[in-house]
């Protein structure tokens, strides 16, 4: 009892999200990509919108270690600021979908007579395919990038909403709801104090997941051209503007890639840690 | 003169409370008729098995019958302010009893290991509900909270206001309940087997506890159980419920020495320490044949399907409830031949 209490609790949740390997890699090479976007300016090579045309389409070298683009751009440079506008997108998206679809899973799971109408929308939003829906948003809303975050927030929020929902479902007819309505607490407090605040880990868990998808998305839908304009560098424009090349220059479409896959992957990765550790039921079988 | 009868009234004075369930297959009615009174600074007791309707007695008193299905048909509740004025919960609007609750009056739950915020420390589940009730700025609410612990008897009760409900014990945490319930000094406190999850040896503590707070605060207690050896101890007052119905109520020595109606002989005999012993010197505790019948589908007397002394007549009608002495009421025809 007092070795658990002497322990703090960060470092008990560190512990245990640690437990496995894989997720320590994850959340390592998490921090590496987030850094290099946020210092960006500070330790890229080069310039990401200086071009040389004597150097365009160079292989990878010392020089430029993931080579140049048809404009003779360093592509590790690009690939860096291109970390800042698809995480930041990601960030936003998430940001989003999280404030909208808790309030939307709370108002519907904790009010019965609200479930049917917002299930109902969720389930039809979430019959549309996400990439399709996605690139109908972005073609009626005009491409930008703060349209391709409205998007996938409208795309991805049915998600939250539904798993936030279910939680509420579980947790408003715990006996310590019961209680805290014997006590007096109104209606708005034991909401947000005495169901958000249990249902905190799965929102924590889906945020993960959203991220990644988000990512994910952007690239694609960048890819298409139906997302971020050209002229900003991220992961997915690279790709799409790099693939006519692809025969003669692979490092163009390569390393983009491998960031999308890399970033992707360790979000999901991490994803699947929390949603382990998190889990009662789980985590005594780890 | 005025005065005197206010004084005179009840604390909690309970009239003919009928709650009607609405479902798929039609109302049904778990609590009908039920009368029931709660003296400040007195002890009630609700007695009576699973489904005669105690708890959702104690739930239409409070106001948190499930809605929408659940509602109160018939009846008054009529609860005495701390100001004197006197409202009826039964027809009170929500906002006026949600103001009651935990304020005036205060109810603790037979589960302590699921009845507190798994993710808030104790000390800020009181100071939450102190805040909720009391104009005090968090610090105030605070301290008061660590207070409140030590009045419960949580030793070094600073500290613990800092731990989460799963780092205490069962009896810790049913403490924790009763200081909750307490920390807005409440006039009346509804205990749902309050003591039913526990060790023995803590149900004794936590009796002792909820009547030293009683008399302390003068505080009127209704104390929901079946279990007839806790009535015995902490009781003034005993109102027996079967099926729904009140079927007996008296002062606390009636109910064990000078029972009217064959259901509460019954369950004073099912006691072990009332068990006899058979011809092999083996105690043998008694038990009432059959099981609560539906509330749905009764005429006549709710218990002459499992009663020794049923008549033709009690199967006919239902009785009302008769008076058999003084404070002492019994719905049985047959009463005056026990």
């Amino acid at each position: 009892m007092s070795a658990m209490t002497a322990r703090s609790p960060v470092r008990l949740f560190l512990q245990r999200l640690f437990r496995r390997k894989l997720v320590l890699v994850a959340v390592i090479i998490l921090l590496v990509i987030v850094l290099l976007a946020i210092l960006a300016p500070w330790i890229s090579p080069y310039s990401p919108t200086g071009m040389r045309v004597s150097q365009r389409l160079r292989p990878p070298s010392l020089t430029n270690w993931f080579g140049t683009d048809e404009f003779g751009r360093d592509v590790l440079t690009r690939i860096i600021y291109g970390g800042r506008a698809s995480l930041g997108i990601g960030v936003a998206v998430v940001m989003c979908t999280m404030l909208a679809g808790t309030v939307l899973g709370l108002i519907a799971g904790y009010f019965r007579a609200l479930d049917a109408v917002i299930m109902r929308l969720v389930d039809a939003m979430m019959s549309l395919p996400d990439i399709l829906l996605a690139i109908f948003l972005v073609a009626v809303l005009g491409a930008s990038a703060g349209n391709v975050v409205l998007a996938l927030s409208i795309v991805y929020t049915p998600r939250v909403t539904r798993v936030v929902r279910s939680s509420t479902l579980v947790v408003r007819e715990l006996p310590f709801v019961e209680a805290a309505r014997a006590l007096g607490v109104s209606t708005w407090r034991i909401m947000t104090m005495h169901i958000l605040l249990n249902v905190a880990s799965p929102i924590l868990v889906q945020a993960t997941f959203i991220f990644a998808y988000a990512v994910l998305a952007e690239a694609g839908l960048s890819f298409l051209g139906a997302g971020v304009p050209p002229d900003i560098p991220t992961w997915g424009t690279m790709i799409a503007a790099g693939q006519q090349y692809a025969d003669r220059a692979v490092w163009l479409v390569l390393f983009p890639g491998l960031a999308i896959v890399f970033a992707a992957l360790s979000l999901q990765l991490l994803g699947d840690g929390l949603r382990d550790m998190l889990d009662p039921k789980l985590r005594k079988a780890l | 003169m005025m005065e005197t009868s206010v004084q005179e009234r009840p604390l909690l004075d309970i009239r003919g409370l009928e709650v009607t369930f609405r479902t798929e297959g039609g109302d049904v009615v778990p609590v009908r008729g039920v009368d029931l009174r709660v003296e400040a600074g007195k002890t009630t007791a609700l007695v009576g098995e699973s489904g005669s309707g105690k708890s959702v007695t104690s739930l239409a008193i409070m106001g948190l019958l499930p809605r929408p299905y659940g509602r109160v048909s018939k009846g008054v509740a009529e609860f005495r302010r701390r100001s004197g004025a006197v409202v009826d919960l039964a027809s009170a609007g929500q906002g006026v009893v949600r103001a009651l609750r935990g304020n005036e009056i205060a109810m603790i739950f037979q589960e302590p290991m699921t009845s507190l915020n798994p993710v808030m420390t104790v000390g800020e589940q009181i100071a939450e509900q102190v805040r909720l009730h009391m104009a005090l700025a968090p610090q105030a609410a605070m301290r008061h909270a660590v207070e409140m612990l030590s009045l419960v008897e949580i030793p070094d009760a600073a500290r613990r206001a800092g731990d989460y409900p799963h780092q205490m014990s069962g009896g810790m945490r049913q403490r924790v309940m009763i200081a909750l319930a307490m920390s807005c000094n409440p006039r009346l406190l509804i205990a749902d087997e309050p003591t039913t999850a526990l060790d023995v040896t803590i149900q004794a503590q936590i009796l002792d506890l909820i009547e030293r707070l009683r008399k302390e605060h003068s505080m009127g207690v209704l104390f929901i159980t079946h279990n007839l050896a806790v009535v015995a101890e902490i009781a003034d007052t005993v109102t027996v419920m079967y099926a729904g119905e009140v079927v007996e109520k008296a002062n606390v020595r009636d109910i064990f020495h000078n029972s009217r109606h064959p259901y509460t002989a019954a369950l004073v005999d099912c006691l072990p320490e009332r068990a006899r012993r058979d011809s092999n010197g083996r105690r043998i505790v008694a038990a009432i044949p059959g099981s609560v019948t539906s509330a749905a589908e009764a005429t006549g007397c709710r218990f002459a399907p499992r009663c020794q002394r049923a008549v033709e007549a009690c199967e006919a009608g239902s009785p009302e409830l008769l008076v058999a002495g003084t404070g002492h009421e019994v719905r049985c025809f047959r009463w005056s031949e026990a």
